[in-house]
């Protein structure tokens, strides 16, 4: 079930830190879309009906590896049960979900995660009584389960114990990997929840809302590390930081009840005056 | 770290300790001590799914009794059954009972798996009592005991109280270390996580019904190996062995001693058997013994009220308490 040519190996982790620039100079810098011509991601009219609601109406997008493709929204867009019809926590009523030229539409959470689809959620969902380290390793291990091997020592895989570790330093965990995650900030949490989406290995990133809640100094490194992630994963990102948003987005989706309302390039889509009018009130998106 | 280092060598002295109980020569008490060392298996095996899985399971006392009935029914009436193959049939019964209950009641969770669990010990309940297959409410006798051969050589008879013992001592200890090692790997790891966060669990990809079923299934088998033994105990199963009563009382044993800990059920089992022998002594309590149950029902609430971890609790702070004082620490 795991996958031998993954792309996040342990030696391509970026590491934490590194020089925090300004977001704003981010922005502007290279924005040329690295992305491969063949999408490993795409979906064909998604539709999600809660009773006569519908959350999510014939959404068509696409997920490039080397892009990062950011969902923008008001509250109750649908963002978050896209997400939940790409991660399998929902099924979708109709439309199809391609991944790597299978319609995994349908599909439990557990197979699509196994398949390469990683996820981090909205509300922090993490292990709270297991130290920092026990909710990545756990992670790890679900990529090489040896759940056969009932006489071997969980804490003595040292390929698993190398994937946590890569993960905790990846997102800026490190120094906190004996920490119950109970104890930690919620900034910290947030974090964590990152390192055990990336201690997964996956080739696609669903990140729903990483940085709410977050002071600016943690922003500012996931901001980076999201960046760093993009060279080699296809990444799709809901977030409501504008900053952050514009900093870090190759292609922009924006969605209002349920549907995409534009959907281009950054400068495509804030020049959109339906965006414009509808979705930003002609206010925030001109101050750029 | 030193008191834990102690501690680790405990379990050890602890048996140690019981394998010479017999020389004491007390049929009384080794009898009993036989009966808590039964039911210490069988409420390991219950807290495999309560404690380390989050699932509570009160129909237990399925596989508990469906091994006694296997024991009664497998081997020939007037001989001793060799221990060798009725053991390992027995056990593997309740496993693959368990394998195909597990199936279905793992579909549902909370209080409806609590119902559906319940549900199917009692069709088994019915089952024996109502049809001719073990011998109705009556039940069966196991006219002559076990025994483990080796050629000509008796390893061990089961008529013998020493080696009953001996046998029960033996598998109990057997069972806690491999419980602790199973545990302590990576299926035990997924379990654990399973039980904290079974939704986590499967967005990091876990196949979560396949570990639980596949603790369902051990756990199961366990507690066949538990109700083997006291078939063998009694020298009769009825249906009062697979009775709600005694999926209550080994959920109760699990509470008392303190759950998510391998010798927690070991102490409940303890306390359990206890507790009752002393509460129903006519000489000390005269017509009041035979309500014992009312003040077993008060102190196992008292346990809960007071001692939510139970008795184990006394002895080791849990994980989680330690996080959440640090946690208001800071």
């Amino acid at each position: 079930m795991s996958e031998p040519n993954s792309s996040l190996t342990s030696n391509q982790l970026p590491a934490a830190g590194g020089d925090p620039g300004s977001l704003r100079s981010q922005a502007l810098g290279d924005r040329a879309a690295p992305a491969s011509t063949e999408p490993i991601l795409f979906t064909r009219a998604l539709t999600r009906h809660f009773g006569g609601l519908v959350a999510v109406s014939d959404v068509s997008l696409t997920l490039h590896v080397g892009e990062i493709h950011v969902v923008i929204g008001p509250n109750g867009a649908g963002k978050s049960t896209l997400t939940n019809l790409l991660s399998g926590d929902l099924p979708p009523t109709s439309g199809e979900v391609m991944f790597e030229g299978r319609n995994i539409a349908g599909c439990a959470s557990d197979e699509i995660s196994r398949r390469g689809i990683g996820r981090s959620y909205q509300k922090t969902n993490i292990f709270l009584p297991f130290t920092v380290f026990e909710n990545c390793r756990l992670a790890a291990q679900s990529r090489r389960p040896h759940a056969l091997r009932i006489f071997h020592r969980a804490e003595r895989y040292t390929e698993i114990n190398r994937k946590a570790e890569a993960a905790m330093a990846a997102a800026g965990l490190g120094h906190r990997a004996d920490r119950v995650a109970a104890t930690l900030s919620h900034g910290e949490q947030r974090q964590l929840e990152i390192a055990m989406c990336l201690a997964t290995e996956p080739r696609v990133l669903l990140f729903d809302e990483p940085l709410a809640g977050m002071g600016p100094h943690e922003s500012q490194r996931m901001v980076e590390l999201i960046q760093q992630l993009s060279a080699n994963h296809a990444i799709m990102l809901i977030e409501h930081d504008m900053d952050a948003v514009f900093a870090l987005a190759h292609r922009l989706t924006v969605m209002v009840n349920g549907e995409v309302l534009e959907s281009g390039t950054p400068e495509e889509v804030r020049s959109s005056p339906a965006v414009q009018l509808a979705y930003l009130g002609g206010e925030e998106l001109l101050h750029e | 770290m030193k008191p834990s280092r102690l501690a680790s060598y405990l379990p050890f002295v602890v048996v140690g300790l019981a394998a010479l109980f017999p020389l004491l020569d007390n049929v009384y008490y080794m009898q009993l001590l036989t009966r808590v060392l039964i039911m210490a298996i069988f409420a390991m095996s219950l807290d495999l799914l309560v404690g380390y899985t989050g699932l509570v399971s009160f129909g237990h006392a399925a596989y508990f009794g469906l091994a006694g009935y296997a024991l009664a029914l497998m081997g020939p009436k007037y001989e001793a059954v060799s221990l060798w193959w009725s053991l390992p049939a027995a056990i593997g019964v309740c496993a693959l009972f368990a394998l195909i209950t597990g199936t279905l009641v793992l579909r549902t969770r909370g209080i409806y798996f609590i119902m559906v669990t319940l549900a199917f010990a009692q069709m088994l309940f019915f089952v024996f009592h109502d049809t001719k297959l073990g011998g109705g409410s009556d039940g069966i006798y196991i006219y002559v005991k076990p025994e483990m051969l080796l050629g000509d050589f008796k390893v061990l008879d089961l008529e013998n109280r020493d080696h009953f013992y001996w046998l029960a001592l033996i598998l109990a200890a057997g069972v806690y270390f491999f419980l602790r090692r199973v545990l302590g790997s990576n299926i035990g790891r997924a379990l654990l996580g399973i039980k904290v966060n079974e939704h986590r669990m499967r967005a990091l990809g876990f196949p979560v019904f396949r570990y639980q079923l596949a603790s369902f299934t051990l756990s199961g088998g366990l507690a066949g190996l538990a109700g083997y033994l006291a078939a063998v105990q009694y020298g009769f199963v009825n249906p009062e062995i697979l009775s709600w009563h005694q999926s209550g009382a080994v959920l109760m044993m699990v509470i008392l001693g303190g759950m998510g800990t391998l010798y927690g059920p070991v102490i409940g089992a303890f306390a359990f058997v206890m507790l009752r022998e002393v509460l129903s002594n006519q000489a000390w309590f005269g017509s009041w013994a035979g309500h014992w149950q009312l003040a077993m029902g008060s102190i196992i609430m008292l346990v809960a009220l007071y001692m939510p971890r139970g008795l184990a609790g006394l002895f080791v702070k849990p994980v989680v308490t330690e996080a959440e004082e640090e946690a208001e620490d800071e």
